[in-house]
């Protein structure tokens, strides 16, 4: 057991993969001589060089671009994307290029890159830096989504990542790069696309994923104290969707929540919600209850930023009141 | 039939034209093929209903294409038709891809707009204006990285020259010595609007050397003229200078099948259709000695292969229904559930 952080889990998982596999290069603002906004690719320039580590100029749809045709052309791109935010200006190469390339061309080749980003709210960083736009991705075929919630996941998942044939979009949290974690990399995790089951409980299943997954831990812990057990699912992975390990645990538990950081309409959550509400109908004694961002945008307030996601407090009220 | 994973010429194209008569031969295939794909259409045996035809702008597929080698990618437009049969595709699979057929290139799921060749450098054909330019930076930094020599290729019209993604492409190559060359077949018209609509800049080439490229604009009249200036521009990207080559000709006909361009006088169509490679190179031809009993049998040769483009993708069958949710992702991967399997599941209760 080591002791690590998020963001070092991420930084080792590059270092791994890229030691065994020449074809991995990282292409991105910011990523080589700066070492990455958030520090995940620091002083990787000095192990792997600038081919390895290329700084781009700020040009997004680029960047995604130039990783596609790289992808065709046999290399294995990892595209940083600073912020999930700018996702907007990179759709026409995601989602009309990358995504569809397989199946347009009847199958003759895939694009098997990965879109590295982080999301989410926790540093104060305003309306078009602190989203949670993973349902931008989950919507649209042929894209995979990872959102690793964990500092083990953190490493494994990127690792997994960087095996798939099809792109991958990977978006960490931006409240989770400094968290620490004690743990063993050579230690079993669940395969890739199989979601974690973080905890059991009797009365209430939470399914949920990223930061998100913290907060319902500690939710689970305080209503434990109060005679309520519930079971915490992490996804993962949003695409591949493991939703074998939700019917599971809801058609054995009978009531479920989810917790997505996005904002609730049509978002993640309205997606699960609704799943689990059509395939486990005659298991469920009470509704299924959506507890997600709120259809607002993100202030720079702390106190308004804080109040437009949901906290472990809202997950642990919200779950006292179904139970009840 | 195992797919390539990778994009890497195995299929050998066939040797580069140099002379004349063999750009006049590859003009008069690409304007014949495009005339059936006319036909196909009106016939109603054409699965896209958005098909753009190339017919006048032959000598900016055929004058480049001469100029580049087996390896060598590229991506193209939706106009892109005549650049894939000029690289070597095979007509009838591609009119059969056009129909929207299993025998097609990409088994009836692309169309006329997503169209592509793995085994001949095609990395696609793209409906989205500007949408293919990238890729060609991305396959040339690894034909960089790996030192192949080979050279990528990014054909697109007029239009895609008001789109950003040309200039952060244009700029990166620019800035990392890529092996990519961007072609403009400037046709004068994106959809109905003119160039000059569009933008006071009209000396294309001018904002690629602003941007360090090597840039051109050579008139598409002369399929040689054409041809020279992209061996020399080819030929510099392949040692790490990029470069941009407008080709200027004119739209013979509408945006796409159903586009009678009522934007247009017909005085401005009549003297836009003189302005005809195929019927220049012919002249030329002859002009040079060449016997006419030649050429009209070159045109009979491409009109009997081309004929038989339409009867093959008539008779090819339509892609089964099973194979809908076939490639999304990866081979080994699960596939999608379908909606009827789903709702059956869903609603098969106790």
């Amino acid at each position: 057991m080591v002791e690590m952080t998020y963001r070092d889990a991420l930084r080792q998982a590059l270092i791994d993969a890229m030691t065994e596999n020449d074809d991995i290069f990282v292409i991105g603002e910011e990523v080589g001589r700066y070492g990455g906004a958030y520090g995940v690719t620091k002083g990787l320039i000095d192990q792997f060089g600038p081919e390895r580590l290329l700084d781009t100029p700020i040009s997004e749809p680029a960047i995604v671009g130039t990783a596609v045709g790289a992808a065709m052309a046999g290399m294995r791109p990892v595209a940083e994307l600073m912020y999930v935010d700018f996702i907007g200006m990179t759709m026409d190469q995601l989602c009309n290029q990358a995504a569809k390339i397989r199946y347009m061309f009847g199958g003759q080749i895939g694009v098997p890159m990965v879109l590295r980003t982080q999301g989410g709210t926790g540093r104060s960083a305003g309306a078009q830096h602190s989203q949670s736009l993973e349902a931008y991705v989950m919507h649209t075929p042929g894209l995979r989504l990872a959102m690793p919630g964990t500092v083990a996941d953190a490493y494994h998942l990127l690792r997994m990542a960087l095996t798939q044939p099809d792109p991958v979009v990977f978006i960490e949290h931006k409240a989770l790069y400094a968290m620490k974690e004690d743990v063993d990399l050579t230690a079993h995790v669940p395969d890739w696309g199989k979601a974690a089951v973080r905890r059991r409980g009797t009365d209430v299943v939470i399914v949920t994923y990223s930061r998100q997954v913290h907060y319902a831990m500690q939710a689970a812990e305080a209503l434990a104290g109060q005679g309520i057990e519930a079971t915490v699912i992490d996804l993962r992975t949003l695409n591949p969707l493991d939703f074998d390990t939700i019917r599971a645990e809801v058609e054995h538990v009978g009531r479920a929540m989810v917790v997505s950081e996005g904002p609730l309409t049509a978002g993640v959550a309205a997606e699960l919600a609704a799943r689990i509400s059509e395939e486990c109908f005659d298991f469920l004694h009470d509704p299924v209850i959506r507890i997600a961002g709120e259809d607002i945008p993100i202030s720079v307030s702390v106190a308004l930023e804080a109040g437009s996601v949901p906290s472990a407090e809202i997950v642990e009220q919200t779950a006292r009141k179904l139970v009840a | 039939m195992t797919p390539p994973e990778t994009a890497a010429a195995s299929r050998t194209a066939p040797q580069s034209n140099t002379d004349l008569l063999g750009l006049y031969t590859d003009m008069r295939r690409v304007r014949t093929f495009e005339e059936r794909v006319g036909e196909l259409f009106v016939r109603g045996q054409s699965a896209g209903s958005m098909l753009h035809l190339s017919i006048g702008e032959e000598s900016a597929a055929v004058g480049v294409c001469s100029a580049m080698r087996d390896g060598d990618t590229f991506t193209t437009h939706h106009r892109g038709h005549g650049i894939f049969l000029a690289r070597g595709a095979d007509p009838n699979r591609m009119m059969a891809e056009i129909a929207g057929k299993q025998d097609g290139y990409c088994h009836g799921k692309g169309g006329s707009m997503h169209i592509a060749d793995m085994g001949l450098g095609h990395l696609g054909a793209n409906a989205i204006v500007g949408g293919g330019i990238p890729a060609v930076v991305g396959a040339g930094l690894v034909a960089k990285r790996r030192g192949t020599g080979a050279v990528s290729i990014a054909f697109f019209g007029d239009g895609a020259m008001q789109q950003g993604i040309l200039y952060e492409s244009m700029n990166m190559a620019a800035l990392w010595d890529l092996p990519v060359m961007f072609v403009c077949i400037n046709n004068q018209y994106g959809m109905g609007t003119r160039v000059d609509q569009a933008t006071r800049a009209t000396k294309f080439e001018e904002r690629a050397i602003a941007f360090g490229l090597a840039g051109r604009a050579v008139d598409g009249l002369d399929v040689l003229e054409v041809r020279e200036a992209a061996a020399e521009l080819v030929d510099g990207a392949r040692t790490g200078k990029p470069a941009f080559l407008s080709v200027d000709c004119y739209r013979f006909f509408g945006h796409a099948r159903k586009d009678k361009s009522p934007y247009r006088t017909e005085a401005e169509e009549t003297a836009g259709r003189k302005r005809d490679p195929v019927a220049h190179a012919r002249a030329a031809l002859l002009d040079a000695g060449t016997d006419e009993a030649l050429l009209d049998r070159i045109d009979g040769d491409a009109a009997t292969e081309m004929d038989a483009t339409i009867d093959f993708a008539v008779a090819s069958a339509e892609p089964p229904l099973s194979s809908m949710f076939l490639d999304v992702y990866g081979p080994d991967e699960p596939m999608p559930e379908p909606l009827a399997t789903r709702i059956d599941r869903v609603l098969a209760r106790e």
